[in-house]
Formats: structure tokens, C-alpha cells, sequence
């Protein structure tokens, strides 16, 4: 039988409802987690960012935060700061995305919860670009496994993939189970990747996290890549391991020279016991292949997964100039509540509208009832430079195409893959 | 002559069901349409399948973090799995099935869980005991 964690007396008192049902109830999932995974002990954390999109708590996971957020203020507002991952809904956009009433009038329960538990609604997936960057050494309980495998790799800090229930329970007590990426013997790199085809743009960063996150296959194995050339831009390195942690469920990895834990391959593993796979221009003409061909109609193009930088904005506006979106295809670009409101200011969104496209907020597109979406519209067929993106919608009823962002702009503007 | 399964000790409660088995990995997300209870994502081995009160015994969890809540959504409706078995699962799955009170068990002594069990067959998971009955 697994040994009972150690608690310390703040803890135990938590778990015996000395500070109310939701420090309880919280106290009560960490340890059935911890269990699970063999944690010793719970660890402090300095930060929570949880999922809270409708479509994934439905109307059960709203009720239950609601029925937390109806205990005293004292005993319900979390402890440590906690910000949200993206919503399902774009207030200023719903109808015409052909989202229904019910969908808008739980998500606004849903907040009005989660403010009350003291959560800060900051609605994005790239808070590690926007919000509060982690800095080395920092222990976290994040969700979105694209914000987790980010921080963990590029920025140096550790968390696990926290699901929105046990964001939330860290939220409330500061702790966390200290199991997985919080011990640094389970960060060293268990695969090892040479790669053979230097990425050129987003897209094809994407498409390396997706070469290597399956062929790395479990949240239980490292990989590093060798022969990288740096250095990379954050939205490079945002797409690789948004790709990476979708296709492998991968939270961590390095790249020899460039990530912190890595200045040399042997900081991360005996490179006499841990022999290289070649990725190659061929595996990644091979995934493409995979995804889309000229001529196929185009009913969406879609910029999301991750929420798009204020950079990435400008690029799309750029592109998109003096050129008008074909009347049959709708061009979508996501972002978070900060950078719309300074793409906003700046007149990016502008330029983006006037050629026909939307900028949306606060939302991402798979989170966002896809489905739902798909049937309204009448969206079949979807275009992206997210590889994120492209491997998840297939099970929302969409056939997705994968190209670069001068590439979907193109097909947006034909209304078929160019 | 029934056969027990040793693995590591799980979460959730004691139940039985008929056995849903794939090589193939795992996501609420990713893989499923929740509405209708059965296998959305054209490229999964069981698309088309139904998994509503079955047992179902998957590889690995692959994915995003939704998998958590959505477990809970359906146990909420009655269209959720009985139970998941897994070789190895991540940590959303199994905070999932914390949250969720579903029987959720991995690591089986035994190798690969996917082969042990067929698609069909009765199975008891018992998660606190870290078993899983066959027969």
C-alpha cells in the first residue's frame, strides 16, 4: 500500500475544515492525487492558472464552482494569485459565430463564480507572455498544457499539467502534490532528437513539436533535441511545445544550448547511454502530407492555439493588407484580453477587419464549442498554422489543413488552399 | 476461473463492466463526441464505439488538460465510462477521476494492460485494492 503523505500542521488543519469546505475539499483532491502518484508531501506553489472554459465543466463543473463560490469570503477566495485560461465565449462576438444563449448565460454564471473565489479572469493561454512570466526555480500549479511545457522548458520552472479541479484545489490551499516535474530527477531527458531541418516559421516549429511529441508518446518522458539553431523568438518556441505537449502529452523538454536546464546535452543525460533519432526534411514533408492539399475548399481559417502575441497580430495584419477575404470563407484570429485591447489601440485589429477578418477575445477557438460553431456555420473544412490546433479539431467534426500564415492568408483570400 | 490483475492502487469506486479495449491513447477532448457517449475522432481506433458504462482500457492519455472537468460533465449525465484503465496515464486523467469519482487504475504488474484484457469481457476494477478481476 502507498504510505500516507506527510502533512504539515497548516495542512492538516485545512484537511480537517479548520478553514471551511472549500480548504477541505481541496485538501481531500490533493491528497487522492498525490496518492495516485506516490507524492511523499505536498510543496507550495506561487501562482495557479486553471482551464475554466464552459464547454469542458459543463453545466455539473459550473454548479460545483458555484456551490464553493456560496461559502464565506473568508473561506472560499484562494490564496495564492490564480488567473484563467481562455473562456468559451467572446461576449462581443458570440451571436455571429452562430454560439447560443444557454452558452453565454453559463459562462456568465461561470465567472461570476470564479470571481468570487477570488480569481483574476485574465481569459489566456499565453500568460507567460502577457501576464506574469514565471521566473527559474518557481513552483506553479498551471493548466494548459501548452502554458506548462512553456514554462516548464523555456522559462525553468515547474508544474505539472494541473486539470482545471486541481488548479483550483492549489489555488485554495497553495500546495500542491509534489510528484512528476516538481522532482528534479524525473527532468532529465529520457529521448534524444537530432535535428537534421532547421524550422523556418511557425508553422513548421509547430510541426517539429509535433514530429517529436509523438514520437515521445507519455507525460512520463523528457525529450531533448540537439543541433537547434538559436536563438528562437518566444512565439517559436510557443508553437513547438504547444505542438509537442498536444501530440505527446509532453510537459517538459530541452533544447541543448538554448533552454536553461540544457547548455549542454550532457546536463540533461548521459549521451553515452541515449542514442539520437534523426528528424528529418523528410518527416516533415511526410506530417504536411498529412494535412491538406491545393484546390480543397477553405470554410475556416483559423489563428489560435495558442492565443495569438501582439507580434504575430502585426504579421497577420501585414499580410493581410490591401487583400480582401473571399466572401465564402471566414478568417478568425484569436488573441487574449491584453494584447486585443493593444492590437486595439494600435490598429491592427482595424487593419485586420477591414480586410474581412475578426479578432476575437479572450477565447480559443477549440475551447469555444467547436462543435457547435461548426454546425451554425456550416464549417467543415478549417485551416490553421497551429499544429496544436489541426490535431484536435478532427474529433470536433472538422477537416483540418495545416500552412503557414502566409499560406492560410492566401487560401482565406481564394477560399481554397493555393 | 476468474483472473486478477495487479496494479498500482487507483482512484475511485469499486465497480464492474464490460470490457472496451484499444491499443490506441486517450482524451476526452480529443477524441470524443460527449453528446452522444461514443468516439468522435475519425482516426481512433474505436470511432464510431460507444463508451458509455463500459470499461475502458486505453494505452496512455494524450492531450490537454479539459480531460479533468469532462470526466465530471459526464458522470454528471450518465454518459461516462464506468471505468479507465491505462498503462500509464497522466495527471489530468486521474485528477479527472478524482474529481469525478470514477474508477481510474494504471502501472499493472503484468505488462501491457491492452493485451491482458479483451474487448467483451466481464472485469471488476477495484481501485483501492489496486486489482482488476477478469471473468
Amino acid at each position: 500500500m502507498t504510505e500516507p503523505m506527510r502533512l504539515t500542521e497548516e495542512e492538516k488543519s485545512m484537511l480537517a475544515g479548520d478553514w471551511g469546505y472549500p480548504r477541505q475539499w481541496a485538501m481531500e483532491h490533493l491528497l487522492r492525487v498525490g496518492a495516485f502518484f506516490d507524492a511523499e508531501r505536498l510543496t507550495e506553489v506561487s501562482q495557479a492558472h486553471m482551464m475554466a472554459d464552459t464547454e469542458s465543466l459543463g453545466e455539473a463543473g459550473v454548479a460545483f464552482i458555484e456551490e464553493l463560490a456560496a461559502c464565506p469570503k473568508d473561506e472560499r477566495e484562494v490564496r495564492i494569485p490564480m488567473i484563467t485560461d481562455p473562456r468559451g465565449i467572446d461576449f462581443a462576438h458570440y451571436r455571429e459565430l452562430g454560439q447560443e444563449e444557454w452558452m453565454a448565460d453559463l459562462e456568465q454564471r461561470a465567472i461570476d463564480a470564479f470571481k468570487a473565489l477570488g480569481i483574476l479572469m485574465t481569459d489566456t493561454c499565453i500568460n507567460y507572455q502577457t501576464i506574469m512570466p514565471p521566473a527559474r526555480g518557481e513552483r506553479l500549479a498551471f493548466g494548459d498544457t501548452g502554458v506548462v511545457i512553456y514554462c516548464n522548458s523555456v522559462l525553468g520552472a515547474y508544474s505539472n499539467f494541473e486539470g482545471g479541479p486541481s488548479a483550483l484545489a492549489a489555488g485554495l490551499t497553495g500546495r500542491v502534490p509534489c510528484y512528476g516535474l516538481h522532482l528534479d530527477e524525473n527532468r532529465r531527458a529520457t529521448k534524444r532528437f537530432r535535428l537534421e531541418y532547421q524550422p523556418r516559421n511557425l508553422v513548421e516549429w509547430g510541426a517539429l513539436g509535433a514530429l517529436v511529441g509523438k514520437r515521445t508518446g507519455s507525460y512520463w518522458d523528457v525529450p531533448v533535441i540537439e543541433n537547434v539553431e538559436g536563438p528562437l523568438s518566444s512565439d517559436e518556441l510557443k508553437h513547438l511545445g504547444a505542438a509537442m505537449a498536444s501530440y505527446g502529452s509532453v510537459p517538459l523538454y530541452h533544447l541543448v544550448g538554448i533552454t536553461p536546464e540544457a547548455p549542454e546535452l550532457s546536463s540533461v543525460c548521459n549521451p553515452d547511454n541515449l542514442a539520437a533519432e534523426a528528424v528529418t526534411e523528410q518527416d516533415f514533408a511526410d506530417y504536411f502530407g498529412t494535412y491538406g492539399n491545393q484546390g480543397d475548399k477553405v470554410d475556416v481559417v483559423v489563428f489560435s492555439a495558442p492565443q495569438l502575441s501582439l507580434l504575430e497580430l502585426a504579421e497577420l495584419a501585414s499580410i493581410l493588407d490591401g487583400k480582401t477575404v473571399h466572401r465564402d470563407t471566414t478568417l478568425l484570429a484569436v488573441t487574449s484580453p491584453v494584447v486585443a485591447a493593444d492590437a486595439r489601440r494600435l490598429g491592427i485589429s482595424g487593419q485586420i477587419e477591414a480586410a474581412g477578418g475578426r479578432v476575437l477575445q479572450g477565447m480559443c477557438f477549440y475551447q469555444s464549442y467547436a462543435r457547435e460553431m461548426g454546425e451554425a456555420n456550416g464549417w467543415t473544412s478549417l485551416l490553421s498554422n497551429s499544429a496544436k490546433l489541426v490535431n484536435i479539431i478532427g474529433g470536433y467534426g472538422y477537416q483540418p489543413a495545416l500552412a503557414s500564415m502566409r499560406d492560410c492568408v492566401a487560401a482565406a483570400v481564394a477560399g481554397e488552399i493555393v | 476461473m476468474p483472473r486478477i490483475l495487479k496494479c498500482h492502487v487507483g482512484v475511485g469506486p469499486r465497480v464492474t463492466g464490460t470490457a472496451l479495449v484499444t491499443d490506441d491513447n486517450f482524451s476526452a477532448r480529443y477524441d470524443l463526441d460527449r453528446i452522444r457517449g461514443i468516439f468522435s475522432r475519425p482516426q481512433h481506433k474505436l470511432a464510431g464505439e460507444s463508451y458509455v458504462d463500459r470499461v475502458l482500457v486505453v494505452n496512455t492519455a494524450k492531450g490537454g488538460v479539459a480531460s479533468a472537468w469532462m470526466l465530471h460533465e459526464m458522470a454528471s449525465r450518465g454518459m461516462a465510462p464506468k471505468a479507465i484503465l491505462f498503462n500509464r496515464v497522466n495527471p489530468i486523467l486521474a485528477q479527472g477521476g478524482a474529481l469525478a469519482n470514477m474508477a481510474l487504475c494504471d502501472r499493472f504488474e503484468d505488462g501491457d494492460v491492452t493485451g491482458l484484457i479483451q474487448t467483451g469481457e466481464i472485469v471488476t476494477v477495484d481501485p483501492a485494492r489496486g486489482e482488476v478481476i477478469i471473468g
